[in-house]
């Protein structure tokens, strides 16, 4: 059976994070090339894959490819601003999860 | 030409080691600085303008600082004072570092520059259609200007300068990009600006992009058309990734940066290591604007609150949680009508459930909503117009909330465990982020007030 490895084993660090009081930013890093070019190529990550799995139109997904820093960045909306009666997470530093366990072909 | 930079810690008060600050000060360095604030921590801080950090702590990382400047007669820059910049957090940072002065007997030229801002001049540049909204705003109108408990602009290095040509030897700024405190006195020295906001931007958060991360300073120095940076703890290092890496932080793009007057352009930065400790950067460049602008940040009191936190273990109740809360919802509706004979209506409260263990934490964004386990957390909390009412109408709520019938049993349970007696709990004042705009002024210096003192 082939083992395939997942993103949360891949990246040396999967985080998210206010990037102002308005909207998200993730950012998914890799140790070496090696492992930021296997998860860019296997064309897993896209703007669709984010607009799928959190549920928001692709036009509000920013998508960055940082090849100096082996790092994928995403930005978004927040689903409610920094500090408003609905908003769970003050810091937006637990909405990385859902990414942890997406699996890369070719691993 | 060379200018050298430390930063003391990314942060005052989260106390950084008074060794790394040693080192630093015999680098000779032309500027110390260090950001004391941010929007990161939420709305409370610049609604109430009151400061995150304690005031033991801010004094301590103040005084070094002082004590090094003094050494070195070079300026001491400060910005953001108070957590959230306002005028009131500028007013407590300067009452210690005039207490920091008197202890140590220590004499300098002192700049304040505040930047809580006039309602009637936003509302005339919001007539003449110069307030723009950034991405995503809320809806910006005369009255949301009016409701705002506290505005700031946030300055850029225009403004510092300006307290620099003064003569100013210790400035205390009220919001500012953290940036603009780093890159203020190497632009008046000459410094190429692509590297100098590359430098600001990396050492403003102080050794959070070093090996490992830490709460403890950053040298820098800029030399024609790039930069080299290290960390202040000899035992620490950075590395060409962790620097690389350090754009991204907090910013939605890795690449470009606003300020006032630009942007920082880091698509073409290259990073080298220089040994195994420090790095350089080179081909960043600084793009300006066409029209100069400044962002505003304002903080709007929504009510008063009380809380009330428990946990449901019974699978009967937690498999009918999506019709219970809205029927807990048009229940109290009702209930408080009546109870408080009518002369509380529904616009006065809000009644919010978070059910912790469905999707507590990441709300529409949660993609596994339905997969709730043998056990949940549940917050309930009601705002009000009042804190009195708050707790009045949270009274009520947490103990019908706690008898609420469901078909599979008959007969009264009880079905929220609470931890605590009594189970509600207040918590003051919540306020919300109401603007995400920026202006754009005649001139830079407009909308900031300047103030000199000989300490």
């Amino acid at each position: 059976m082939k083992n395939i490895k997942t993103l949360g084993e891949l990246a040396k660090i999967i985080r998210s994070k206010n990037a102002g009081p308005f909207a998200i930013t993730f950012d998914i890093m890799f140790a070496t090339e090696k492992d930021y070019n296997l998860v860019v190529k296997s064309n897993i990550l896209t703007v669709e894959r984010f607009s799928n799995l959190f549920n928001i139109p692709p036009e509000d997904i920013q998508f960055y490819l940082v090849k100096n820093a082996y790092a994928i960045k995403i930005s978004m909306p927040r689903p409610y601003f920094q500090g408003d009666l609905e908003d769970g997470d003050n810091y937006a530093g637990q909405q990385y999860p859902p990414l942890i366990g997406i699996e890369i072909p070719g691993t | 030409m060379e200018v050298r930079v430390i930063a003391p810690n990314g942060t005052i008060g989260a106390g950084y080691k008074e060794k790394s600050l040693e080192r630093g000060i015999a680098l000779k360095p032309h500027v110390i600085a260090c950001d004391g604030g941010s929007t990161d921590s939420g709305p409370s801080y610049l609604g109430s303008g009151t400061p995150k950090s304690s005031r033991q702590a801010v004094k301590r990382d103040l005084r070094y600082m002082f004590l090094g400047r003094e050494e070195l007669g070079v300026p001491l820059i400060i910005g953001s004072c108070g957590t959230s910049g306002a005028d009131v957090g500028v007013d407590w940072v300067r009452d210690i570092c005039l207490e920091i002065a008197a202890e140590e007997n220590l004499h300098f030229k002192l700049a304040v520059i505040k930047s809580d801002q006039n309602k009637e001049y936003l509302k005339k540049k919001l007539k003449e259609g110069r307030i723009k909204p950034l991405t995503p705003a809320p809806e910006i109108s005369e009255s949301i200007i009016d409701k705002a408990s506290r505005i700031v602009g946030v300055m850029g290095y225009e403004q510092i300068d300006r307290a620099l040509s003064e003569g100013a030897e210790v400035i205390l700024a009220g919001r500012a990009t953290d940036t603009a405190l780093f890159a203020a006195i190497p632009l008046r020295m000459g410094a190429d600006p692509g590297p100098t906001w590359h430098m600001a931007k990396t050492i403003e958060c102080g050794a959070a992009c070093a090996v490992v991360p830490a709460a403890d300073g950053m040298y820098a120095v800029i030399k024609d058309n790039e930069f080299t940076i290290e960390p202040l703890d000899l035992e620490s290092r950075v590395t060409p990734l962790t620097v690389a890496s350090h754009m991204l932080y907090e910013n939605s793009s890795p690449f470009l940066l606003r300020e006032p007057g630009g942007w920082l352009d880091t698509t073409n930065s290259q990073y080298k290591a220089i040994d195994d400790r420090s790095v350089s950067v080179s081909g960043s460049v600084f793009r300006k604007a066409e029209t100069y602008t400044i962002k505003l940040e304002a903080a709007e009191l929504i009510g008063y609150q009380s809380i009330i936190i428990g946990g449901i273990r019974d699978p009967y109740i937690i498999r009918r949680l999506d019709e219970l809360i809205p029927f807990l919802q048009g229940y109290f509706k009702l209930k408080v009508r009546k109870l408080f004979e009518g002369k509380v209506k529904k616009k006065d409260y809000k009644l919010h459930f978070r059910i912790y263990g469905r999707d507590g934490v990441m709300g529409p964004y949660e993609p596994l909503k339905d997969n709730v386990g043998h056990e949940v957390g549940i917050l309930i909390t009601v705002t009000a117009k009042t804190q009195q009412l708050a707790s009045d109408i949270a009274k009520f709520v947490a103990w019908m909330s706690a008898h609420v019938p469901i078909p599979e049993w008959q007969g009264i349970i009880s079905s929220i465990a609470y931890p605590f007696s009594p189970p509600e709990i207040e918590r003051g004042a919540v306020y919300r982020f109401s603007l995400n705009h920026v202006v754009e002024p005649d001139n830079p210096l407009e909308m900031f007030r300047f103030n000199y003192e000989e300490v």
